[in-house]
């Protein structure tokens, strides 16, 4: 079973210059929670300051009980160990062919005898679809295989908190499908607390149980996918749909008389668009934090936009 | 932020904390046994060409140098001795100080700072493994090892190239000069240079694995880091020879002082 994330009024900024403040959010346990935020607001800076990576100027970040930012040295590389990160470029070693690459942690941290260390890895790899590849370098597979390693290596210990650094980054639309079908199907079987950071709004819109999103220096909001998926709030809305209409200028923030121009001119944000049902594990089992669609918007008396959570309709082949 | 000087004191500062990380990371447990061997291979190999082909020239160098002063001085029989002096004292851990920095430390500092910006040591950190002890250690004792060794190398191809030069060019007596050896120098000065190799190596290694894991800003970084690393490694091995000299010539009394 994952475990929670509780992150308190957590400041960070470089020198000057602020990367954002007061951010307070719980990522629930078991959860796969997506952060979003335009380009350059601090998304790595904020998850690699969940793992220890970076120091924040002030506020907690508690796990188990434990204040991650004020663990000595010794404490906080034990209390990593609950966490696998995928790097946004898989950050394999490149000295390492992929098998070594993946069986490296267990050989640092346990005393598993190699055959034990094949099965383990073997298992991982077939999970992320890499068996085969097991002498390559990785100078010379794909991104995607680079990315897909990079996870097997994440899973090797099984982690109870996973972070993705852009998991789709780089990629094309099919092999982002298929990670992010991998996704939902690593959380159905792990049940482990998953955090993804991106600024793809296809994946956060099929595939997290929450939303949060990072703009200018704050938290814009945090909660429920349907919440934020039906919100009205100009900035989420904005950047859910991919408008140029809103708060979310070129550089970084319309000014006011932008803004004001905007709405003279009488430019309006288009009608909410259906919301997709989120995407289901492909053994058609349930995941442990999987709700049914549209539960939030019943429970909370928020009508969806017309047509949401409809059942995929399978495209009818037209005879020629 | 872009004031010089509390730039430079808070960089030495940050490297002083680096070292003492090292430092107590040595004797942790467990030691990197394969990544040490594999590191001080891997020195040895980029370091041990250059440092014959350096020492070479250097020892003629000072023969041809001091061969005709000698001459007119008909003092040739010390040409042995001096050139001893010259390469075992001073030559020899220069050399390997210009070798071990520039050769050993920029290649440790351009592999470490390619990880870097791959991201393979934060991956490693949060893989819960601290890269001082998996890294930087072993490439810090290969170094050190390494120095240790290539001042014993340079001082005998150094010699053995005043040796030919002397002897074959300048018609110099092949007797006298082997049997001054011990005229001037004497076993504390190959002692001495061995102690700096050593220092050398610790501080190649320590400011080269310090700036590849500091290099930041993509390929670049890492290239500005490698300068800089090869740059600041020799001004302070040149500011340590010579303090360790002083030094040394306080403490061991010199002969015919």
């Amino acid at each position: 079973m994952g475990v929670e994330i509780q992150v308190e009024q957590l400041t960070k900024s470089f020198g000057r210059h602020a990367v954002w403040a007061d951010v307070s959010l719980t990522l629930p346990a078991g959860e796969i929670s997506v952060l979003l935020g335009p380009s350059g607001t601090g998304k790595s800076v904020f998850l690699k300051t969940l793992v220890g990576l970076l120091r924040p100027d002030r506020g907690s970040v508690w796990i188990q009980n434990q204040d991650l930012p004020r663990l000595s040295e010794r404490r906080l590389y034990a209390i990593r160990r609950l966490f696998g990160v995928l790097f946004q470029d898989g950050a394999l070693f490149g000295s390492m062919n992929i098998y070594d690459n993946v069986a490296f942690p267990l050989r640092e941290h346990t005393r598993m005898s190699e055959s034990k260390i094949r099965a383990i890895v073997g298992e991982k790899l077939e999970m992320v679809g890499l068996t085969g590849d097991e002498e390559k370098l990785p100078g010379q597979i794909s991104g995607g295989m680079r990315k897909r390693a990079g996870l097997a290596r994440a899973l090797v210990l099984d982690p109870q908190i996973i972070l993705f650094d852009e998991p789709d980054s780089g990629l094309d639309p099919v092999r982002t499908a298929y990670l992010n079908q991998l996704i939902i199907d690593l959380n159905q079987q792990t049940d482990a607390t998953f955090l993804i950071v991106t600024h793809d709004i296809n994946t956060a819109r099929t595939v997290p149980d929450n939303i949060g999103l990072l703009f200018h220096g704050k938290l814009a909001m945090f909660g429920p996918r349907e919440m934020l998926l039906s919100s009205t709030e100009p900035v989420v809305r904005q950047f859910l749909n991919a408008q140029r209409v809103g708060p979310i200028g070129m550089s970084e923030e319309k000014d006011a008389s932008d803004l004001a121009a905007e709405e003279a001119s009488g430019v309006r944000l288009p009608a909410l668009p259906p919301i997709q049902r989120q995407l289901r594990p492909s053994d058609g089992g349930i995941r442990r934090a999987e709700r049914p669609p549209g539960f939030w918007c019943r429970t909370h008396g928020v009508t969806p936009p017309p047509g949401s959570f409809t059942e995929p309709r399978p495209i009818q082949e037209v005879p020629l | 932020m872009t004031n010089p000087v509390t730039f430079t004191l808070r960089e030495s500062g940050h490297f002083f904390a680096f070292s003492l990380d090292a430092l107590r990371s040595v004797l942790r447990r467990p030691w990197q046994v394969r990544e040490f061997i594999q590191q001080a291979w891997f020195i040895s190999s980029v370091s041990i060409l250059p440092a014959a082909l350096v020492s070479i020239p250097f020892g003629a160098v000072i023969a041809l140098q001091l061969g005709s002063l000698t001459q007119q001085l008909g003092a040739q029989s010390f040409t042995g001795a001096a050139s001893v002096l010259a390469v075992v004292r001073e030559a020899g851990p220069i050399v390997t100080a210009l070798i071990i920095s520039g050769a050993g430390g920029s290649a440790i500092c351009a592999d470490l700072g390619a990880r870097r910006i791959r991201e393979e040591l934060d991956a490693m950190q949060v893989l819960g493994i601290d890269p001082i002890q998996r890294l930087v250690v072993p490439r810090v004792i290969a170094a050190m090892l390494v120095g240790l060794l290539l001042n014993g190398l340079v001082s005998v191809v150094g010699v053995s190239g005043g040796y030919l030069f002397n002897v074959i060019l300048q018609h110099g007596t092949p007797g006298a000069y082997i049997a001054s050896f011990q005229a001037l120098g004497q076993l504390p000065d190959l002692l001495v240079g061995e102690f700096k190799a050593l220092v050398f190596g610790a501080v190649a290694a320590l400011v080269a694995s310090y700036k590849g894991m500091t290099a930041k800003g993509g390929p670049k970084g890492v290239g500005d880091a490698v300068n800089q690393s090869v740059v600041i490694t020799f001004m302070l091995l040149f500011a340590l020879n010579f303090v360790i000299t002083a030094v040394y010539f306080q403490i061991v009394p010199q002969k015919g002082s």
